[in-house]
């Protein structure tokens, strides 16, 4: 699905929701309340600037005290990869945004991901796994790296990484994988109205982070939530 | 051989994780959770036909800094390159959880990763943002978080948008943080971009200097365990709220950085910009000479992190 068709269905009564440069920023309304957008469009890294464009619009929703939700829509590439950025801090400006996001949440705006897309690395952490819950609809691709380069890091022929990619979901791209490890709670349907879905995943936040559980359920995290678990029982004891 | 009768004095860039731990925390105090005799190992990593080790490249458990509880994790830069798989990112996610009831009077990281361990890339990329989220709660239950940054791996990929989280940095010379490391620019963007072999430059855009000078750390140390340690111990107590102003101050300082030094090309355009009255000398200068260069700056230091 487009951006277009996605806002469209979201809010079918119409919306105030704009995208420049890749940025998404606005509004609608969910059920006659407002609901934020955030987001970004179009495979556009996410800099320095982007980064600080994001992060004051999430601001300026929570200066508003409606604890209406924010909607976090992605379609990005990976962060933007460049000298000057880095240069800028670019670890700093992504760390605020998603600190952004946390904090919103924290204040009585639930952060719904919908990752609609590709995205990757610095920019898919500090966007939609910075939310509450995170949401994609079919044809998603997030990753953190593609095959070809991760071949080539690890110095495993391709066909090989393809082979193991077939049973192996915790480090091969795609959605599925991503879905298996926990880190995206639940496909959408494309065929359904999306006003309804957003409304009841709205409705159904997960107190906590459900994360691990959810990637020891589904078989692409085997190991991580027992672990946390055991370190925390160990520092409660003694 | 040398042998270093203190361990305040041995180098932070050259000590393994369990050395840090060791000589930053007061002496015999740490207790390790998970430790390596629990054999918590990788269950992916042999599927590449890789190494493993008793305790996936990190060291996790509680101590005492100047007397006071704290809770700590150390990645070991020398395995894997520190990165995040899905043990190593799940001790680190374990240890925050457990600051939340445990209430130390701080927990401290100390970084050294490439980022996300890409054999078992999808949960490292999961733990970052898991981690990410059990430090703002962390903050927001009044506990600070502390980063210390200066191993041989450097703090990278998804560990530079976890120290960026932190409530206090402190950085060595030797510490570098960025998002892309110069390897991953170089590969997509080319050597014109970022020519990954030069290390002077490499120092400059992402090094612990260059970090101090713009506000992107809070301390700068010398490269010994005892530093990191002084600097720990006085960073507690100036750690930022996480709410709304803190927020909206780090939103105004991130956008006059970008506004002011948007332009530069390099980082010694910057260091001229901020008032440094010799900028090509800092590389080369001496950690008190330095010291002296910060107090001069205003942008270095500041409550909005």
């Amino acid at each position: 699905m487009t951006l277009a068709e996605i806002l469209s269905s979201v809010f079918p009564r119409g919306h105030a929701v704009t995208v420049a440069d890749g940025l998404v920023t606005g509004q609608g309304s969910l059920d006659g309340k407002p609901l934020h957008v955030i987001g970004v469009d179009g495979d556009t890294p996410l800099g320095v600037e982007g980064a600080l464009a994001l992060s004051a619009a999430v601001l300026d929703v929570v200066r508003t005290g409606d604890r209406a939700p924010i909607l976090v829509a992605i379609d990005s590439d990976s962060q933007r990869m460049s000298r000057r950025d880095e240069l800028l801090g670019l670890n700093e400006c992504l760390a605020h945004l998603a600190k952004a996001l946390l904090l919103a949440d924290r204040l009585g705006h639930p952060t719904i991901g919908l990752i609609y897309g590709h995205s990757a690395a610095g920019a898919f952490i500090a966007t939609a796994l910075a939310t509450r819950v995170l949401a994609a609809l079919p044809g998603a691709n997030p990753s953190v790296m593609d095959l070809p380069s991760v071949a080539r890091v690890t110095k495993l022929p391709l066909e090989k990484l393809q082979e193991m990619a077939k049973s192996t979901p915790v480090f091969a791209p795609g959605l599925d994988n991503m879905v298996a490890t926990g880190a995206v709670h639940v496909v959408l349907d494309a065929e359904k109205p999306l006003d309804g879905q957003v409304r009841e995943l709205i409705a159904a936040l997960p107190a906590s982070d459900t994360r691990d559980t959810l990637g020891e359920e589904r078989g692409g995290r085997p190991v991580a939530r027992e672990i946390a678990e055991r370190v925390q029982r160990q520092a409660r004891g003694g | 051989m040398r042998i270093v009768t203190d361990p305040g004095s041995q180098s932070w860039y050259e000590a393994s994780a369990r050395q840090r731990v060791a000589g930053l925390v007061d002496e015999d105090s740490f207790e390790e959770f998970l430790g390596p005799a629990e054999r918590a190992m990788s269950p992916h990593l042999p599927l590449f036909d890789l190494p493993r080790a008793f305790d996936d490249g990190i060291v996790v458990g509680r101590a005492k800094l100047d007397g006071r509880p704290v809770l700590v994790a150390a990645q070991e830069g020398r395995f894997m390159g520190g990165a995040f798989g899905e043990i190593h990112g799940g001790k680190l996610v374990g240890l925050l959880r457990a600051a939340i009831t445990a209430k130390p009077a701080a927990v401290l990281i100390l970084f050294d990763t490439g980022g996300v361990r890409l054999q078992e890339a999808n949960a490292g990329e999961t733990a970052i943002a898991e981690t990410m989220r059990a430090i703002a709660d962390a903050r927001t239950a009044g506990i600070p978080v502390i980063g210390l940054i200066g191993g041989r791996a450097g703090c990278y990929g998804g560990g530079g948008l976890i120290a960026g989280t932190c409530s206090r940095l402190a950085v060595s010379e030797q510490g570098r943080i960025s998002v892309s490391g110069p390897e991953v620019i170089e590969t997509n963007k080319g050597a014109e971009e970022f020519d990954s072999r030069d290390r002077a430059l490499v120092w400059r855009t992402m090094g612990g200097k260059h970090r101090r000078l713009t506000g992107g750390a809070d301390a700068y140390c010398a490269d010994t365990v005892a530093a990191f340690r002084e600097a720990a111990i006085r960073l507690i107590g100036t750690a930022p709220a996480f709410d709304l102003a803190m927020l909206e101050a780090e939103q105004a300082r991130l956008e006059a950085r970008v506004k002011r030094f948007g332009d530069c090309r390099d980082a010694t355009e910057i260091w001229a910009r901020l008032g440094v009255n010799d900028p090509d000398a800092v590389p080369a200068m001496t950690d008190a000479a330095f010291a002296e260069t910060v107090a001069s700056v205003t942008e270095a230091s500041h409550d909005a992190r």
